[in-house]
């Protein structure tokens, strides 16, 4: 990666520093890692798999050419398997569970994943077939992970869905909200495509509430599937939020997966807020779009921070700073209404609050001021209350009521899956690989129910 | 630094490893490359009538991405003019005097033909002959090779007239593609053998390419079979190299062949009987330079063991090896799985209780970690569980030595006599 330090970046470098970061495996490499897997019996690695992807079989079906049989193995068992051998924290999943990390290296799964996937991707092959009509008819709102793979499930078993996406395109966050340099969008809409292939409606630019009425779901759907995930990132509620200069995480990141790669940062110092797995990626992307100095502010420390190991260490590498127990109290402007300070104070920890971790206290008289031309708040994501009161759903603080049997919403024709029914995220954010699991379970659940 | 020189029925080398008579003793150039790097000796590529060979000859299985698990060849015996070889023995021998240099020999089951290139080969000077009764491919078909070395009667008329003129040690090659390789080896040993060198190549079909539906190798589309040899057919070769060496009748020296690919295959095969061993798959596979560690390794062995001479591993296990009729029935091994060691892939339950003998359970400790335990009630003893376990140490197969030993010779033999007894007293 070229960063501005070195020298001024082109357009062509900034276009360079957005393309994916990890080579596939070389086709060797790939069979002498499939190769080195035991073939475990009831192995770990799979029931440490949210989706339960076979790993074992779709391994040995690699080490012995059977590409396709490997493809499929895994996308049987999650429809969005591609995003998450990109996406998924593999070492406290998969890898972290593989038992030959007492005696050797564990086995790269993911990357394993990857090329499997990839071969899928670049062979146009037909994996999936739409099961037997069964004239019914189900509504998923939210094109993301979780209402992806619920439709996949549910078209191979024979009903008809029709996706209702707000955005120009399906795939949730996995479209819109991973940095390219880890999820190139073409994956995601891989994925999405597979999904159309078997005969899904997708409706995009439709939001529901606005484009299509939820009466209208629940009078001409046998089922709707909630699967909006979550929202923007909240206000951090300080002074001098509306600077030009100040961003929204999500917003940042989608900004350089669905417009053309701006110059505008190159140079710019820019401070993040927040240290989950989002806060990383801006920072990463700010990076890669030529900031000179980007530092990452957080009221805790490393300790209690939620993005995963491995995005950390991805940061450091990039050249990320952090700064714990930092917390920002007013962002200041200069004479044009653009961001030119950040005022914080220095934090301690304090006794531990109600989720166990010590909460933060301030330390006093110890405000102080850094330069700064960008500030992107990324300290979580708000909850879509509008639309799920607009179904007349019960919820808490807009997390969803749910059954988790049946996962049926407090309206028994309406059911949910993904982010939209996670609790807090204070303990590290929601997966993809959950929210396709969640998402063929709902599906299952849905098939019950109209089969009945 | 024990002493590593062997002495084969008189054939003397500095070490036990011999490259064997293949690709890789073709030429002066290739042996004195090979004695350089710290080969002991080497049996030249077979003399005899030039032959033509085709195009493609090799071929190989990969197991698992391990390559050349087993190898396959169709190459005859030498296509260089048997003067351009003899000149080139001649040079080699004159630039490395303590090196063995061993001609192996094939022409038609004629008497005169074997006076003839036995006289040839001797007047430059070679250390011992070694008789190709072997190879299975070609040159079968025309009467000789595996053709006469498959007839008893043959191997021993030909051992004969080569001895009628030999003046240095003869060694009978014998070919695998045999019931019962002791009758070959017998026949060398009264046709007057000095030595026999076994194993010579398995006939084998490599592969079919399941794309195109050719054979593997082919040759303008037709393929025949060939000869396999390699790390795949060790323990096949050393069977009959131990048949062999434990025949009361057979008290020749061996020169044990088949896949032998680093020092510890050469110690069980000495172990087994062979005084020394030839080696050609793995110098094809990596080279000449792996007998540095064969050399190095078999040196640390004989150190650690305590041994001053290579010659003394010798023959020490064959008289372990015997018929089943004599193992001893009250013996009893049992596995047993070290938690410690374990890391719960399941690999032995899974196998056990699909193929063996259902005698592994799969048990959750007190603070709920799963744990696998034999039933050793149970277990017979097979060992499959401790071979697929992929961890050292992670499976013993605990030795439960029998009080009173019972074969089941000597149990039949009771049964006799109780017969017998029941006879007189009826």
């Amino acid at each position: 990666m070229k960063s501005a330090e070195s020298e001024l970046l082109t357009a062509v470098d900034l276009k360079r520093n957005f393309f994916e970061v990890k080579q596939d495996m070389k086709p060797k490499e790939a069979i002498d890692e499939a190769n080195r897997c035991l073939y475990c019996y009831d192995a770990p690695c799979m029931n440490a798999c949210p989706t339960g992807i076979d790993v074992p079989s779709f391994i040995k079906k690699m080490a012995s050419g059977n590409l396709k049989g490997s493809a499929r193995d895994i996308l049987d068992a999650n429809p969005v398997g591609a995003t998450c051998s990109r996406v998924c924290p593999t070492s406290e999943l998969c890898e972290g569970a593989c038992v030959l990390n007492d005696v050797s290296m564990p086995i790269r799964i993911g990357d394993l994943q990857r090329h499997a996937t990839n071969w899928a991707m670049d062979h146009d092959v037909d994996l999936f077939e739409s099961g037997v009509p069964t004239n019914t008819k189900v509504a998923i709102v939210g094109g993301g992970p979780a209402g992806l793979s619920a439709a996949r499930e549910l078209r191979r078993l024979g009903h008809e869905v029709t996706i209702f996406e707000a955005k120009e395109k399906a795939g949730g966050l996995d479209t819109y909200g991973i940095v390219s340099f880890r999820l190139p969008q073409s994956v995601s809409l891989w994925e999405v495509e597979q999904v159309e292939k078997l005969g899904v409606d997708i409706r995009t630019n439709c939001t529901v509430g606005k484009d299509i009425s939820p009466e209208t779901l629940k009078n001409d759907f046998d089922a709707v599937l909630i699967t909006v995930g979550m929202g923007q990132v909240p206000k951090l509620g300080i002074e001098g939020e509306d600077l030009t200069g100040v961003y929204d995480a999500i917003q940042f990141v989608e900004n350089t997966k669905t417009k053309p790669l701006t110059e505008q940062f190159i140079g710019k110092r820019a401070i993040v807020i927040g240290a989950g797995n989002t806060a990383i990626d801006a920072a990463t992307c700010l990076i890669r779009s030529g900031a000179s100095h980007v530092k990452i502010i957080y009221r805790r420390t490393e300790e209690e921070m939620t993005a995963y190991p491995f995005e950390f260490e991805f940061a450091k590498q990039d050249g990320v700073e952090f700064r714990w127990l930092t917390q920002p109290t007013k962002i200041m402007g200069d004479e044009n209404g653009h961001v030119k300070q950040l005022m914080c104070v220095q934090m301690e920890l304090g006794q531990p609050d109600e989720s166990g971790r010590r909460r933060p206290v301030p330390v006093q008289d110890s405000s102080f001021l850094m330069d700064v031309d960008i500030v992107v708040r990324a300290i979580g994501q708000s909850r879509h209350i509008d639309l799920i009161e607009a179904f007349g759903l019960n919820h808490d603080s807009g997390i969803l009521q749910l059954n988790d049997k049946t996962y049926q919403t407090s309206n028994d024709q309406i059911f949910a899956a993904g982010d939209v029914v996670y609790g807090s995220t204070e303990y590290g954010d929601a997966m993809v690989v959950s929210a396709a699991e969640q998402g063929k379970r709902a599906a299952y659940a849905i098939d019950k129910k109209l089969s009945c | 630094m024990a002493d590593l020189s062997v002495n084969l029925a008189g054939i003397k080398s500095p070490n036990p490893f011999w490259l064997a008579s293949a690709p890789p003793t073709n030429s002066g150039y290739q042996v004195q490359r090979a004695f350089e790097a710290g080969w002991g000796g080497a049996v030249w590529k077979t003399l005899g009538d030039p032959v033509i060979n085709v195009s493609s000859r090799f071929s190989a299985s990969t197991f698992n991405g391990q390559k050349v698990a087993g190898f396959n060849n169709i190459e005859l015996i030498t296509d260089r003019p048997l003067e351009v070889n003899l000149e080139e023995i001649y040079e080699t021998k004159k630039k490395f005097p303590n090196h063995a240099i061993v001609a192996s020999l094939m022409v038609e089951p004629k008497q005169e033909k074997w006076h003839e290139i036995v006289k040839k080969v001797e007047a430059i000077g070679v250390d011992g002959l070694e008789l190709n009764f072997g190879c299975p491919h070609g040159m079968a078909e025309r009467g000789m090779g595996s053709a006469s070395g498959q007839v008893p009667e043959l191997v021993e008329k030909q051992t004969y007239w080569v001895k009628e003129v030999a003046e240095t040690p003869v060694i009978v090659k014998l070919t695998p593609n045999i019931t019962d390789v002791t009758a070959t080896a017998y026949a060398a040993v009264q046709g007057g053998a000095d030595s026999i060198s076994l194993i010579n190549t398995i006939n084998s079909l490599m592969g079919v390419d399941i794309h195109s539906w050719n054979t593997i190798p082919h040759v303008s589309g037709k393929g025949t079979h060939g000869g396999y040899c390699g790390p795949a057919v060790k323990p096949i070769a050393l069977n009959m190299v131990a048949e062999c060496a434990r025949h009361p009748e057979i008290n020749i020296p061996i020169s044990g062949i088949g896949g032998i690919s680093n020092w510890q295959d050469a110690v069980e095969f000495m172990l087994m009987g062979s005084t020394n061993v030839q080696v050609c798959t793995a110098a094809m596979h990596h080279g000449f330079r792996i007998v540095e560690d064969m050399i190095d390794g078999l040196n640390n062995y004989l150190d650690e063991k305590g041994l001053a001479r290579a010659m003394d591993l010798i023959g020490q296990t064959v008289s372990k090896y015997q018929n089943w009729g004599d193992l001893d029935l009250n013996y009893k091994v049992a596995a047993r799985i070290n938690p410690e060691k374990c890391i719960n892939c399941n690999k032995c339950y899974i196998s056990c209780e699909d193929t063996s003998h259902q005698c592994i359970d799969r048990l959750i400790d007190a603070n709920g970690k799963s744990y696998l335990k034999v039933r050793e009630d149970d277990c017979v003893g097979c060992n499959l569980c401790s071979i697929v376990c992929p961890v050292d140490g992670a499976i013993d197969m605990i030795e439960y030595p029998s009080e009173v030993a019972m074969t089941w010779n000597e149990r039949q033999s009771l049964l006799g006599k109780m017969t017998i007894g029941e006879e007189t007293v009826s």
